[in-house]
C-alpha cells in the first residue's frame, strides 16, 4: 500500500513538474505536413521553412521555444486553447481569422494556384499569368469568368479551413464541386488517383509534390494572391487582453515582430526562404 | 459559451445527419447479409471454407475501421491498374468507399453474433424438429434462424449502435456527414466545443432510438 502511495504521488509531483517547466518557454503549433512550409522527415522529425525561421526567430528573442505538432483543422482552436501561444504553419493573414485571432506582420507570402494532372481538359486556359484580387480590374474580371466557365461542373479538392477553400466557397469562380480534406497530401493523393478534376493550393505545395512523387501534376490557370487569399503568411497569436496571460500575449506579438524585422534585415528570411522554396518568397 | 451558434448549427447538423443515416442504413442492410453468409460459412465442416470465414472476421475485427477505410479508400485509388476497369465507377466514389469499408466492417462482428446465437441454440430443440419429420432446410430457415435473430438482438443492438458511431469516419474521406459538417463549421467559427456538443447530442438521441427499438423488438419477441 505505501508502495503505491509513493508511486501515486511520484506520478502527480512529475505532472506538476512538466507543467511548471514549461511557463517561460514559447510553444509554437505548426503542422508538419505542408511542405515546403512545414513537414516531417523520414524519422518523423518537424523539419521546413518554418521550422528553421522558428527557430532563428526565437534565438533572436532569446527565447526558449518548442515546436509542436498539430493537425490543421484544429489550429486556431488549439491556440485559442493555450496549447500553444504562437502558430507557424503557413497561415496566411485573412480578415476572417483576425476575427478570432492576431498575426504578426507577414515573414513570407507565395501565390495560389490550381493544379491538375497533365493530359486534363483544363490545361491550356487563356488567363494570365497572375491575378491580384485585391487589384480588382477588367483582367481579373475576364480571368474569374474564363475559370467559372472551365471549372463548371469540376470537382476541385482543397484542405480544409484554407484561404483555398474560403475562395472556392465564395462563389467568385461560380459553383464548383468542393471537396475538402484534412491534409495537403491526402488532396494530392486523390488528385493523382483522379477523383479530383483539379486541386487548388499553394503552388509550390503542388510543385513540392510532383518533384518528389514523380507524378505529372501541372499548374493551370493565373495564380492567385489578394482578396481571400491574404496577405502573406504571419505568426498567429491570441489577441492580447488586460489580464496577465493577454499582457504575455501582447508582448509575444511585439517581440515576434521585433524578431522578424531583424531576421529580415540580416537577410536571414530570404535565406531560409530561397533553400526551401528555390526562390525568395520572403516579404 | 455561444448559444446563438450552437442553435444556428442545429438545422445544417440535422441536414448532416440524413447522410449519416443513409450510411448506416446502407451498410447495416448490405453488413446484415455478408454477416449471415460468413456465419453459415463459419459452421460449415469444409477446413478451408471455414478457415477463410474465421480469417475474414479475425482480419476485420482486428483492425481499426479508420485503416479498413484509409486502405479502401487512398489505399485502392492508388493502383493504377485499378482506375482502369470498371470497378472504378465505384471505388471513385467516396460515398461507396464507405459503405464497402462499413459493411465489410459490421459484416465481421455481425458473423460473430450469429455464429455465437447459431451454436447456444439446444440441439434438443433441433432434434425435436427432426423427430416430427421436417426437413434439414425447413429446420434451418423457420427454427434456427428465428431462434437466432432473437438470441442476438441486444447484441446486434450494440454492433447497430458502435456502427452508428463508426460513420463519423466517413468525413475523414471528404464526406459531409455529421461529423464532417461539424468539422466545417468548426474551420469558419474557430469554436469547437459548441458544435461538437450539438453534434454529441444528435448522436446520442439517435443512440437513444436505437436503443429503445432493440428494447422494444427485444420484448416483443421474448419467449
Amino acid at each position: 500500500m505505501n508502495k503505491l502511495k509513493i508511486f501515486g504521488m511520484g506520478i502527480i509531483i512529475s505532472l506538476f513538474l512538466s507543467i511548471t517547466s514549461n511557463a517561460e518557454t514559447i510553444k509554437i503549433g505548426t503542422e508538419g505536413a505542408y511542405p515546403p512550409w512545414n513537414s516531417k522527415d523520414a524519422s518523423g522529425n518537424l523539419i521546413g521553412f518554418e521550422v528553421e525561421l522558428a527557430n532563428e526567430l526565437c534565438a533572436i528573442m532569446k527565447a526558449e521555444c518548442t515546436i509542436v505538432e498539430q493537425d490543421w483543422d484544429g489550429m486556431i482552436p488549439a491556440l485559442l486553447m493555450r496549447k500553444f501561444d504562437a502558430i507557424m504553419a503557413g497561415m496566411s493573414i485573412t480578415a476572417e481569422r483576425q476575427k478570432t485571432i492576431t498575426f504578426s506582420q507577414g515573414y513570407a507570402d507565395e501565390v495560389a494556384s490550381l493544379a491538375v494532372m497533365k493530359g486534363s481538359s483544363l490545361e491550356g486556359m487563356d488567363t494570365p499569368e497572375g491575378i491580384n484580387l485585391t487589384l480588382g480590374g477588367g483582367d481579373v474580371k475576364k480571368a474569374l469568368k474564363t475559370l467559372t466557365g472551365a471549372l463548371a461542373g469540376k470537382t476541385v479538392c482543397v484542405q480544409t479551413a484554407t484561404i483555398h477553400q474560403n475562395f472556392l466557397d465564395s462563389g467568385d469562380v461560380g459553383k464548383v464541386n468542393v471537396r475538402t480534406y484534412k491534409t495537403q497530401d491526402e488532396v494530392n493523393l486523390d488528385l493523382a488517383s483522379g477523383r479530383c478534376d483539379a486541386a487548388l493550393a499553394a503552388a509550390v505545395a503542388f510543385t513540392d509534390y510532383a518533384e518528389k512523387s514523380g507524378k505529372p501534376v501541372v499548374l493551370v490557370g493565373p495564380t492567385f494572391s489578394g482578396g481571400a487569399f491574404g496577405n502573406g503568411v504571419g505568426v498567429g497569436i491570441r489577441q492580447g487582453g488586460d489580464d496577465t496571460i493577454g499582457k504575455r500575449d501582447a508582448k509575444l506579438l511585439k517581440d515576434f515582430n521585433k524578431a522578424i524585422d531583424k531576421a529580415r534585415k540580416q537577410g536571414i528570411i530570404s535565406k531560409l526562404a530561397i533553400k526551401h522554396f528555390g526562390f525568395d518568397a520572403s516579404m | 459559451m455561444d448559444l446563438d451558434l450552437m442553435i444556428n448549427s442545429i438545422p445544417k447538423l440535422l441536414s448532416a445527419t440524413v447522410i449519416t443515416l443513409k450510411l448506416l442504413s446502407a451498410s447495416l442492410f448490405f453488413g446484415l447479409f455478408v454477416g449471415l453468409l460468413f456465419a453459415i460459412l463459419r459452421m460449415n465442416k469444409n477446413i478451408f471454407i471455414n478457415k477463410f470465414a474465421y480469417g475474414y472476421s479475425y482480419v476485420f475485427r482486428g483492425t481499426p475501421l479508420l485503416v479498413q477505410i484509409f486502405i479502401i479508400y487512398f489505399g485502392l485509388g492508388q493502383i493504377e491498374y485499378l482506375r482502369s476497369t470498371f470497378l472504378w465507377v465505384i471505388l471513385k466514389e467516396p460515398y461507396w468507399c464507405a459503405i464497402i469499408a462499413f459493411t465489410l466492417n459490421t459484416g465481421a462482428y455481425t458473423s460473430e453474433i450469429l455464429r455465437s446465437a447459431f451454436q447456444t441454440i439446444k440441439p434438443g430443440i433441433i432434434e425435436a424438429g427432426k423427430s416430427l419429420g421436417i426437413s434439414n432446410k425447413i429446420i434451418f430457415y423457420k427454427i434456427q434462424i428465428p431462434i437466432a435473430i432473437r438470441q442476438s438482438l441486444p447484441a446486434y443492438g450494440n454492433e447497430i449502435i458502435l456502427m452508428m458511431k463508426g460513420t463519423s469516419l466517413a468525413s475523414t474521406v471528404t464526406l459531409m456527414d455529421l461529423t464532417g459538417v461539424a468539422k466545417y463549421i468548426i474551420s469558419t467559427t474557430f469554436k469547437p466545443i459548441e458544435v461538437f456538443i450539438v453534434a454529441g447530442g444528435i448522436y446520442l438521441f439517435m443512440t437513444f432510438l436505437i436503443h429503445n427499438l432493440i428494447k422494444y423488438l427485444e420484448k416483443k419477441y421474448s419467449f
